[in-house]
């Protein structure tokens, strides 16, 4: 209560009011620092050094200490502190190792007062002491802290941190005689200021480089660290040992970190590499930021609240050579516009989602959720704290459980694992497939395969037939067909598709070929009816004669072999035969007119094929598509693009993953082809060994442990290393290569190894 | 020809320092074969261990460049050295990796996206400080066609520079060709590797450099703590700046002799007759410097790379560790000697001939401690490294050891590495701004 009336008198003796605004500078900015009433700001840099007033609207240059012709070095600052009690005293930390104070009472136009050259690198920070008016305090990349008195001409103490580079130095804001120094190498250290032959304690806060750290204002125990490893880490330091009570995870290096005034659990950081804006977090919120400031184009380099009770001023620094002045109350809030909705699908189709309590509940009239209607709600209680400044969102969780009988997954895990996906002629494939499907109730699924097998079989294979002979026979009959079914097909194959949509599901119920049978008599009949298709034969016929005349050398070559060639031509040759010789799959398309199908090539199917495999997918099987497409294999893959090949498989192999199939997914990752599918298995393919003998891990060094000096794992057989299958026995811990044991077993019981025991093996 | 992985240090020499069994052993296990390169590093096992490590991660790991093109990358960038040892280690591993035998042949065959990498590698390997915003944007850019992502390209990058400073190291060390290598023992044209191998012969006076240079030591790090008690006698910036100045421009004679480099290689070169090119004198136009302290491998480096290639970051950054760190604290004959200001200066030197400047750093120490044959070593090295015969390697530090000499040439690659890094990555920082 009491800092309360302090802060309104302070406040009210001097009040501060003003708005984001910001003017530039001439130079990027390294650091900037504000004097204790809060009127001026010192920046900072390379090649900057000026004292701005704050006015009400605008910044206005008041100073500028950067004199001379030719600045030295001294001039470059890498940080700058104002004195906090002496508001003439002004500190800054040189690239060159200088440590420079300025008088600003000083008449002359340089204000520089005192220089000390002790450091032999750059000086990366300096620090006054919080109430004692001479004490001034540097830390550099050599290694050395130092304590000035700035009375004398030199430093009264030197603190060696035993390590390259300190990064930070800050005094304790309450404890008169710590400080805490920050270093390179991810170490903290605490130091009493009249003991320099040793820290008081040492803690490693980062991984990597710790750039900042800040005392919090109130509270003595609390210490807050920034480091290269994107972390903010608020340590309790009145412990036995440095315990991290809050840690933030950020996006980039943290550069600077501040404290926010009158917020206890606020502090402000900016980064220094690729990320611009400055974050105040709430550190018991670690996840989003409590308020960001986006106005600089360049990495911001320095950050200070303006006065040391007044939360709602922020100035900054950055490379771009603006000087902004930031209102808390014209900050982004990103928890405005995080969606506080979750929605989460189980296994077996249970279904959870959050929301807020309010959307939920102004929501009675619901519909009940079709599945099942059983549903939990829970709901979740933050007690709200008055100190925290987030928005309140209680969320209710409602999960809704499916009917087990409805939707359960039993078909999706057993056709996963009895599909076959290689390893056997196309043809076998899809019919294996067609009849798992089919042993699983699954109708349209099986009549699918059996399509795909009819339509892309390779009629080639399944009759020989010598093609140059009969050539000159066909040419009278065989255009016909073909132009005929290219024609034809193209409006057929929509129309009988938009009948198999239109047909209600149960129909499929009834297993067995005849059922299909009559679907295509039934297409068929509608097929034959049309006049268009004959009228387009005599068209066709000029064309493709002509067509075939002028291929005709070719065709002897082309003939025996492919089927996925665009041109219909050396199919033709087979039609006769495969009319003479019907074959049992191609009988259920071909009852009536017998010409059709088995004569088309493969790829004219495709886009079909497409379809269907995007009508799976959408339905949610995308098993099917998946395992489609890997039985199709290069039929079909350059007709789908790679992205939705990559997404069907992905989803695929989530949910075997889900339901710990494995083996199954190891094996589609095996066969996609996409690339970033096969790398999926490429990943942590490491197997870190561990010696049988010690226990300790097998460097790379073959097979003997060089701790113990033994062989890992000998076959007690034949008494050599096993690098592959390992069996042994639970009773006696005798083993060997499965196959040895095997074999002596046979010829007896007991251990090979001659230990007596009795092996068991299951 | 002496026998053993190096033209310059006899093979006894390479035995009687007595490599580190295991880690041969490990590299043996993982590559298949020890080569010339990890044998002679070999005298220097804590640091082989790390450079393999990022060896292999560069090549070998995941990352968003087909494993192909990485190796060919790293050939493009040898090429520039005209290093036929590193050319015909990736060349093999290329083909292994199932690349095209024909984009070997010459650079029209490889596909233009790798080809428009040509001028940055070019710049990279002699000037990179000529580096600027455009070059990453014509390469990033949405319009850019072929067009390099950001993640691709940084990969690039450090393989090219990887490759380069690798260049150093093979030419400085003298390393010779591996037995299948063209110039091994296949039967063909002789490699430019070819050198004539003056024995080392111990002059009188070079007892005297290392008391020398050891004095001298001594009285620089005196100097500093009486320059700290006294605080006088503090150099202005004028002053300080002419010594940088001095070191970047002073004319060291490198061999100016072009070698006929083999024509697989010509093939794999465009502009070949871009060099790097010495400092002009002050006054003269002389391209801006780079402040270590506005930017550095520390504090936005490391972060850059680590953002774009996990890991990789982690990776360099503990081998520049390790090598800035590597010291046996003796030196020639003498044992216990602090040789961090040695190793500073010839690392803040090599800095300094690729334009970096350390504020805080007095460069008059160089001239102090690197003398003038050593001079003439590290630039030929670190610069023209295709230049470098076995007159320069043995006419500097006469009386160290050879893995001294080696240590010393592994500072010169690292820092050059690190030198060549910076520009680069400055300039996709400024591009991502």
């Amino acid at each position: 209560m009491e800092k309360m009336s302090r802060v309104t008198t302070a406040l009210s003796s001097n009040a501060i009011s003003g708005r984001t605004m910001f003017c530039h500078l001439d130079a990027p900015a390294n650091a900037i620092s504000v004097c204790r009433d809060a009127t001026q700001v010192v920046v900072a840099g390379r090649n900057i050094f000026k004292i701005y007033a704050l006015e009400e609207e605008q910044f206005v240059e008041k100073l500028n200490l950067r004199v001379g012709r030719k600045p030295s070095l001294n001039f470059s600052c890498a940080d700058v502190m104002w004195h906090q009690m002496e508001e003439n005293l002004l500190a800054t930390a040189a690239t060159n190792g200088a440590v420079v104070t300025w008088n600003l009472g000083k008449p002359s136009r340089n204000k520089q007062d005192q220089l000390f050259t002790e450091h032999k690198r750059t000086v990366n920070k300096v620090c006054f002491h919080p109430t004692e008016v001479y004490m001034l305090l540097s830390g550099s990349q050599d290694g050395f802290m130092k304590c000035f008195d700035l009375r004398k001409k030199e430093s009264v103490s030197t603190f060696s941190g035993q390590s390259e580079s300190v990064r930070d130095v800050q005094f304790s804001m309450k404890d008169y005689f710590t400080f805490a120094a920050s270093f390179e190498n991810g170490n903290v250290q605490l130091w009493d200021i009249r003991r320099p032959d040793r820290y008081e304690r040492m803690f490693t806060a980062h991984t990597g480089p710790v750039f900042c750290c800040d005392w919090h204002p109130d509270d003595r125990g609390w210490l807050a660290t920034g480091g290269r490893d994107k972390m903010v880490k608020v340590w309790d330091m009145t412990t036995n040992r440095p315990k991290e009570i809050y840690c933030v995870q950020t996006i980039a290096s943290v550069a600077r970190i501040k404290w926010r005034p009158e917020r206890k659990f606020h502090l402000a950081t900016c980064s220094m590499m690729v990320d611009h804006n400055i974050y105040v977090w709430d550190v018991r919120r670690p996840f989003i930021p409590f308020a960001t400031f986006e106005e600089h184009k360049d990495v911001t380099t320095g950050i200070v609240w303006r006065h040391q009770h007044d939360p709602h001023f922020l100035l900054s620094g950055s490379k771009d050579s603006t000087l902004y002045q930031h209102m808390f109350k014209d900050a982004t809030r990103p928890v405005d516009k995080a969606n506080p909705e979750g929605l989460c699908f189980g296994l077996l189709g249970d279904l959870a989602f959050a929301a807020k309590e309010s959307l939920i509940s102004s929501d009675v009239n619901r519909k009940p959720y079709p599945g099942g209607d059983r549903r939990y709600p829970i709901f979740f209680f933050k007690k709200p704290d008055p100190t925290e400044q987030f928005a309140h969102v209680s969320s209710a969780l409602s999960v809704f459980e499916t009917d087990l009988n409805s939707n359960h997954m039993d078909w999706f895990v057993k056709t996963a694992q009895l599909y076959l996906l290689s390893g056997k002629p196309f043809a076998e494939l899809c019919d294996h497939n067609a009849k798992v499907a089919q042993e699983l109730k699954r109708p349209q699924v099986s009549t699918t395969w059996t399509m795909l097998r009819i339509m892309f079989s390779d009629p080639a294979n399944l009759t020989a037939t010598g093609p140059n002979h009969n050539l000159s026979s066909k040419l009278g009959t065989l255009p016909l067909m073909n132009s005929f079914s290219m024609k034809e097909m193209g409006t057929e194959s929509r129309l009988e598709r938009s009948k198999g949509e239109s047909r209600p599901d149960n129909t499929h119920l009834e297993p067995g070929t005849s059922h299909i049978s009559n679907n295509n008599e039934e297409n068929e009949e509608t097929e034959g009816s049309e006049g268009q298709a004959e009228y387009m034969f005599g068209d066709a016929e000029l064309d493709d004669d002509e067509l075939y005349s002028m291929e005709h050398d070719n065709q002897t070559v082309l003939l025996s072999n492919t089927v996925l060639s665009l041109l219909p031509l050396p199919n033709r040759h087979e039609a006769e035969v495969t009319c003479l010789t019907p074959i049992e799959s191609f009988s259920l398309i071909s009852i009536s007119q017998p010409l059709y199908s088995p004569h088309l090539p493969g790829s004219f199917f495709c886009p079909i094929a497409r379809e269907m495999l995007s009508y799976y997918a959408e339905q949610g099987d995308v098993q099917m598509a998946v395992s489609v497409l890997i039985v199709l294999g290069e039929r079909i893959r350059k007709e789908i693009d790679d992205l939705t090949q990559e997404h069907w498989y992905m989803s695929y192999i989530d949910l075997l993953q889900r339901f710990e199939l494995w083996n199954v997914s190891n094996e589609v990752i095996k066969l996609s082809t996409c690339s970033a599918i096969t790398c999926l298995n490429q990943a942590s393919t490491t197997l870190h060994i561990n010696c049988s003998n010690c226990k300790r891990p097998m460097s790379n060094k073959g097979w003997i442990c060089d701790r113990c000096h033994q062989c890992a794992s000998v076959c007690a057989v034949c008494h050599h290393v096993v690098k592959g299958l390992f069996v042994w026995c639970q009773g006696c811990s005798h083993g060997g290569h499965l196959e040895h044991i095997m074999n002596w077993l046979k010829s007896s019981a007991h251990c090979p190894a001659g230990c007596g025991h009795l092996c068991e093996y299951t | 020809m002496t026998s053993g992985p190096s033209a310059f240090i006899p093979s006894k020499e390479m035995l009687k320092e007595g490599p580190d069994q295991d880690i041969l052993i490990e590299s043996f296990l993982s590559l298949g074969r020890v080569d010339h390169i990890t044998m002679v590093m070999a005298l220097h096992h804590a640091y082989l261990s790390c450079f393999l490590r990022t060896q292999h991660a560069l090549f070998e790991l995941d990352g968003p460049l087909p494993h192909h093109w990485r190796h060919y990358i790293a050939i493009m960038a040898a090429a520039r050295h005209q290093c036929s040892y590193l050319v015909q280690q990736h060349s093999a591993g290329f083909l292994e990796a199932g690349g095209e035998e024909s984009w070997l042949s010459g650079l029209e065959h490889a596909p233009t996206k790798l080809r428009s990498l040509q001028t940055l590698n070019k710049l990279l390997a002699h000037r990179p400080w000529l580096i600027a915003q455009q070059h990453i944007q014509e390469l990033v850019c949405p319009g850019a066609e072929p067009r390099w992502s950001l993640a691709e390209l940084i990969h690039a990058v450090i393989l090219m520079a990887h490759a380069h400073s690798l260049c150093s190291f093979v030419w400085g060390c003298g390393i010779k060709p591996e037995p299948d290598h063209i110039g091994g023992y296949t039967f063909a044209p002789h490699s430019p590797s070819r050198l004539s191998h003056s024995p080392h012969s111990p002059l009188a006076d070079g007892v005297m450099e290392v008391e020398v240079l050891m004095k001298r030591m001594v009285e620089l790090q005196q100097q500093q703590l009486q320059q700290q008690e006294e605080e006088e006698e503090e150099c202005t910036q004028e002053e300080m700046v002419t010594r940088f100045e001095r070191e970047r421009s002073e004319s060291i004679p490198t061999g100016t002799d072009m070698f006929a480099s083999h024509s697989f290689m010509l093939r794999l070169v465009e502009d070949p007759g871009f060099r790097y090119e010495d400092f002009a004198p002050r006054g003269e136009q002389a391209p801006p410097t780079m402040r270590a302290q506005d930017y550095s491998w520390e504090d936005h480096g490391f972060s850059l790379v680590n953002r774009l290639l996990p890991d990789m970051g982690q990776l360099l950054d503990e081998k520049f560790q390790v090598v800035s760190d590597l010291t046996y604290h003796r030196m020639a004959m003498h044992e216990g000697v602090d040789t961090y200001t040695l190793r500073k200066a010839l690392w803040n030197y090599i800095h300094c001939l690729y334009g970096i400047r350390y504020d805080d750093y007095d460069y008059g120490s160089v001239n102090v401690l690197l003398e003038r044959s050593l001079k003439v070593f590290v630039k030929t090295v670190a610069c023209h490294p295709e230049q470098t015969t076995a007159r320069v390697y043995c006419s500097f530090w006469r009386h160290f050891r050879h893995s001294e000499k080696v240590h010393a040439n592994l500072i010169v690659m690292e820092a050059r590495l690190q030198a060549a890094l910076l520009y680069p990555l400055r300039a996709i920082t400024h591009y991502m701004r």
